[in-house]
């Protein structure tokens, strides 16, 4: 998924990582509609790999609406609030357009699992009350959702992903409850993974094949920002956490 | 996981690593692709002269001790199963061999890992999968097996989720515990399916299994001193039932309520 994100646009996104929260909102502030168009220079320079959209027509959009993860713990549950919102969104859409064709089963496995992404994102919500990021706008245009195959292995990537990203932030966790938390939703997202695997590829190995699981039989770890790198094409609003860990 | 890894992340719980190993540069010399082989050695020696009465090492040694201990059962378990021929029908037996795959690697990985703290990993204890004859089809009949199977993976994982607790700060070791703790749910997830149950965890709903096993899976209130999220305030809340909301937290065990529901398969 990561072909989604051209060379110049990743030279671009890090280049905005660098700058500073405070540093950037008071540039925004400060510098006005010249600031926006230095922004614009920054982060657009390819059309949109998944609208095609000329990237400078929206990106001082992205960047005036971005948000900051923050740091900590506190930065690392924004993340997986993020991502919590990301599914969340995803599957009620799912949900509201069923696919051609699905079954009684398909169409319960996903309700279910649109039920609990809405849970784990109103919980991070909640858990991070005044310090929790605002709504996130999706981006599902890349999505045929009348295609079992399109919304099936959509929902594979994010799944996977999810757990990758549970399983690479939590060493960054120092409070135990929040470790404890995350460890909670990381084997549901892992279930959810597996059930999504075994509609796509039934009765074989694929719900915990070598792509996902190695030799050692250890499940991929992301780290933030390659979690994020790949989530950003489904995301309009612009997630920048220069205070993660390893960024 | 890197011994590399272990090393700096030790050092972040005790800045004084090297000091106690004495022996920084020799180390580092050996860090060369040439002593990658040699290191695991080398450096558990080091590790265990260093570490051999201090807490960090032998929390670590205890919980990875624990792991291995399910995970010799549970590689025993399909090894058995995959071996028995006429159990397991054909069209599932690529289900089974990856979950067996999969476990022989995390015994493998996690003695591995032990041995190169310098720490002496537990012996396979002799198993009983009948549990003295509470399932005597266990390995005669497909639906015994595989109800088990359940058992065990879904204890799996909450047993790996009750210790994260106990590596909070050790780095690369609590990454690879996570990195096994999502492999075992994959697998929980497709069993509990050919089984008939959902992939996930309803309520405390045991599936028929030992009640044990599923103890606690029913919380509604997650973290109340965070800020709740539970079914309190209604039967439904944000348009979320109860239910789904019990299903989407797994719930942990502790070390001694997995032994509890481990200990009738091992006779010694």
């Amino acid at each position: 998924m990561s072909k989604f994100f051209s060379n110049s646009a990743g030279d671009a996104r890090k280049t905005e990582l660098r700058l500073e929260p405070v540093g950037r909102r008071l540039f925004l502030r400060m510098a006005g509609a010249a600031a926006a168009t230095t922004s614009l220079m920054v982060a657009g320079c390819s059309k949109d790999p998944i609208t095609g959209d000329d990237m400078t027509a929206r990106g001082g959009a992205r960047i005036a609406a971005g948000v900051d993860l923050g740091s900590g713990d506190v930065g690392i549950l924004n993340y997986a609030y993020a991502l919590e919102q990301l599914e969340a969104a995803f599957y009620d859409m799912v949900v509201k357009m069923p696919y051609n064709g699905i079954n009684a089963d398909e169409r319960q496995i996903l309700k279910d699992i649109r039920d609990h992404e809405i849970t784990h994102r109103e919980f991070f919500k909640r858990a991070l009350g005044s310090a929790a990021i605002g709504d996130l706008e999706v981006d599902f245009s890349a999505v045929n959702f009348k295609d079992r195959n399109s919304v099936l292995t959509t929902a594979r990537a994010f799944e996977d992903l999810g757990v990758s990203a549970y399983n690479g932030a939590g060493k960054y966790l120092m409070t135990p409850d929040y470790l404890l938390l995350a460890g909670k939703i990381v084997s549901v997202e892992a279930r959810h993974a597996s059930v999504i695997r075994s509609l796509l590829a039934p009765k074989t190995g694929h719900y915990a094949g070598v792509d996902v699981v190695n030799g050692e039989g250890l499940e991929k770890s992301r780290e933030p920002k390659d979690v994020l790198a790949i989530a950003s094409p489904f995301v309009k609003t612009m997630i920048t956490g220069p205070n993660l860990p390893n960024m | 996981m890197k011994l590399q890894n272990i090393l700096s992340d030790i050092e972040q719980v005790d800045p004084e690593v090297y000091e106690r190993l004495n022996s920084r540069r020799g180390l580092l010399n050996l860090g060369g692709k040439l002593a990658a082989a040699a290191l695991p050695l080398a450096f558990g020696s080091s590790l265990k002269k260093a570490y051999a009465q201090t807490s960090t090492n032998n929390k670590i040694v205890d919980v990875l001790n624990f792991a291995l201990t399910l995970e010799y059962l549970e590689a025993e378990f399909y090894n058995i199963g995959m071996g028995t021929p006429g159990l397991i029908p054909a069209e599932d037996r690529l289900i089974f061999a990856e979950v067996q795959m999969h476990e022989n690697a995390h015994v493998a990985f996690l003695r591995k890992v032990l041995q190169s703290l310098g720490a002496r990993p537990v012996e396979k204890p002799r198993f009983d999968f009948t549990a003295k004859g509470t399932f005597p089809t266990v390995f005669s009949s497909y639906t015994t097996y595989k109800l088990l199977a359940q058992a065990f993976e879904d204890t799996g994982v909450r047993a790996y989720k009750g210790q994260a607790g106990n590596l909070v700060g050790t780095g690369a070791v609590l990454e690879a515990a996570l990195n096994i703790h999502s492999v075992e749910a994959r697998h929980a997830a497709y069993i509990r399916r050919l089984n008939g149950n959902k992939g996930w965890v309803t309520f405390a709903d045991s599936t028929g299994l030992p009640a044990a096993i599923y103890a606690g899976e029913d919380q509604q209130i997650q973290n109340e001193r965070l800020g709740p999220i539970n079914a309190h305030s209604g039967p439904v809340l944000f348009g979320i039932d109860t239910m789904a909301v019990t299903e989407s937290f797994d719930e942990p065990l502790t070390k001694e309520q997995v032994l509890a529901i481990a200990m009738p398969f091992i006779v010694g």
